[in-house]
């Protein structure tokens, strides 16, 4: 069991993990499965960005669905209401996201623990009643239509579904990618420092408000890439874009994949999108089996899945060296390495 | 070293550290001694650019220190450690301390992304620096261990670690040796003094475990009330009436 179970965590399950992903679109009874796995790897690249902030940093981010519809709205209304054409409409969300993410962020960092969460509430329900209300701007309750879909250079056409799921597919692992080298990075130690205690990681040298403005503008980021990608798939967006629930909704995949993980945004994500496709049969009671479901998983493996694996990885791998075995092993093969370069 | 003049720290109208003038002298161990409430801990956060005193001076090496934040304080050579330390439960005890020598780096997110030469060379350098302190404070042996399978004396001391991964001059020790047992007192009371005598740092602790201030420490001053009430070698303060009456008299007889 424990080797199958350290195979899983190779690198060699990550590039299987790929092939999977990209091998999907052939193996997929129909389109539309090929269409929700690219909404769940939409989905999974915004909840990797509230990994950033909330799962590295610490700070929980209640804004996050707001400025993924902001990510959404920037390509909308650019495309169909000012003449962008798709890509750079895209690198405007991008920007956008990320200085409005600078702007909020600066303010809202200032405060700490649960009143930062209550403000960011505040900003995502901000962000949600502008895009309702301010019909000049962004056509209120109508929404958006006629999107531009990402332009292939003559190569592809993403208005089709399974070029768009390759696409997407490879940001999700641009974002993973990128998310894997922060978290060994120096920086993304950083962030973890900040995340066990203001007051500690200011006593290791640590400047609180630029790491943690840097954390949540990478986070807003993420939020307005997925945001963006999810406009030029759908290509007709609504204030429903910035509902709440699609915060919570992430920070239930985040919390069941793994928080703070790599590969728990994706895992989480994807299993409940599926899940719950799958018990759409059952419409509104599909929740009386989502719902127990959620609170076992919260019982049994309060990392998620991701962190209670790699938590019972460790201590299986603790537990078949023991600390003296191990000191042995160490002085054995220092005293091996001295015999060879005698020899 | 560390040079404090007249620090008061008003909270509200209340003088938590009254007019206080100290100084440390490097390569020595100080200690700060006093009943709970005495105004210690806000003491340490005053040095250590927690809290901004109200009105006073605090000099590090002749450089006027008192109202940067703590993250240039501590990047100036003041480390410190809490009474509890909060660290990374699911991480082996190595990752918690690589960050330690951050304040002595500079890469930023554009060598994350590049995987630069400079970020492999300071993430090396942080990796040697956090394996060098865990074995100063007597840990190699569980630097892949998670931090939740540890003891509390190692907890304890891996938060000394931390400190000293920042290349400090001057640590400041809050109760370094609260909640555990003699023998671990002991131990930890070398591992203060292997700290003076290998790395020639200055150290300052707040303590309330007498029997070991009194032997360790090479001045003690004693604050009641903010104020500063004493100041001297453990012989002074011992003899003192004014400490007897304020601290010492019932307390020194239920350490001991």
């Amino acid at each position: 069991m424990f080797k199958v179970a350290s195979l899983l965590m190779t690198p060699a399950a990550k590039y299987l993990m790929l092939a999977f992903a990209i091998l999907f679109p052939l193996v997929a009874a129909n389109e539309y499965q090929v269409y929700v796995m690219a909404t769940a790897f939409v989905w999974a690249i915004a909840v990797y960005g509230l990994n950033i902030i909330t799962g590295f940093c610490g700070q929980l981010n209640l804004a996050h669905g707001g400025f993924f519809a902001i990510g959404a709205y920037t390509l909308g209304l650019l495309t169909a209401d000012y003449g962008w054409s798709f890509w750079p409409a895209f690198l405007g969300a991008l920007v956008m996201t990320a200085v409005l993410g600078f702007l909020v962020g600066i303010v809202s960092l200032r405060l700490k623990e649960h009143y930062f969460a209550i403000f960011t509430l505040c900003v995502g329900f901000i962000i949600y009643l502008l895009i309702d209300k301010w019909e000049e701007l962004t056509h209120g309750a109508i929404g958006v239509r006629d999107i531009a879909a990402p332009y292939g250079f003559g190569l592809v056409d993403f208005t089709d579904t399974t070029p768009f799921y390759y696409l997407v597919l490879a940001f999700l692992v641009l974002a993973i990618w990128f998310m894997g080298r922060l978290s060994k990075s120096l920086l993304g130690r950083t962030f973890i420092a900040i995340r066990n205690g203001d007051e500690l990681a200011q006593s290791l040298g640590i400047n609180l408000m630029r790491n943690k403005v840097l954390a949540f503008v990478l986070s807003t980021t993420y939020a307005g890439l997925a945001g963006a990608l999810y406009a030029g798939m759908v290509r007709f967006i609504g204030p429903e874009e910035a509902n709440i629930n699609h915060t919570f909704d992430m920070i239930t995949y985040l919390l069941v994949g793994g928080i703070g993980t790599i590969m728990g945004p994706l895992l989480g994500t994807v299993g409940i999108v599926w899940i719950t496709q799958s018990l759409q049969f059952l419409e509104e009671y599909r929740m009386i089996i989502f719902g127990p479901l959620l609170v076992l998983l919260v019982i049994f493996f309060p990392r998620g899945i991701t962190g209670s694996f790699l938590t019972w990885m460790h201590r299986k791998s603790q537990a078949l060296a023991p600390t003296k075995k191990r000191q042995e092993k160490k002085v054995n093969t220092a005293q091996n390495r001295e015999a060879e370069s005698n020899a | 070293m560390l040079k404090v003049e007249h620090v008061t720290k008003m909270f509200g109208g209340l003088a938590a550290v009254n007019d206080v003038s100290v100084e440390f002298e490097t390569g020595k161990i100080n200690a700060i001694i006093g009943p709970n409430g005495a105004g210690k801990s806000t003491f340490f956060n005053l040095i250590s650019g927690l809290h901004q005193p109200s009105s006073g001076r605090i000099l590090l090496d002749g450089v006027d220190v008192t109202n940067l934040p703590s993250d240039k304080v501590a990047r100036l050579g003041v480390g410190r450690t809490f009474q509890t330390t909060n660290l990374f439960e699911q991480a082996t005890v190595l990752d918690n301390l690589i960050v330690g020598h951050r304040l002595r780096t500079k890469s930023g997110l554009w060598d994350v992304l590049i995987n630069s030469k400079r970020l492999q060379r300071e993430e090396k350098a942080a990796r040697d620096k956090a394996m060098e302190a865990l074995e100063f404070v007597g840990l190699a042996h569980v630097a892949g261990q998670f931090i939740a399978d540890i003891t509390q004396e190692e907890r304890k001391r891996v938060a000394f670690a931390l400190a000293l991964a920042t290349d400090p001059k001057i640590v400041l020790l809050d109760e370094p040796a609260a909640g555990v047992n003699p023998e671990e007192t002991v131990g930890f009371a070398a591992l203060m003094r292997k700290m003076v005598d290998e790395k020639g740092l200055t150290v300052c602790l707040i303590e309330h475990k007498m029997d070991m201030i009194m032997s360790l420490a090479d001045k003690i001053m004693v604050l009641d009330h903010g104020e500063k009430i004493a100041e001297g070698t453990a012989e002074e303060v011992r003899n003192n009436p004014v400490v007897i009456e304020a601290y010492l008299g019932g307390d020194e007889d239920a350490a001991a």
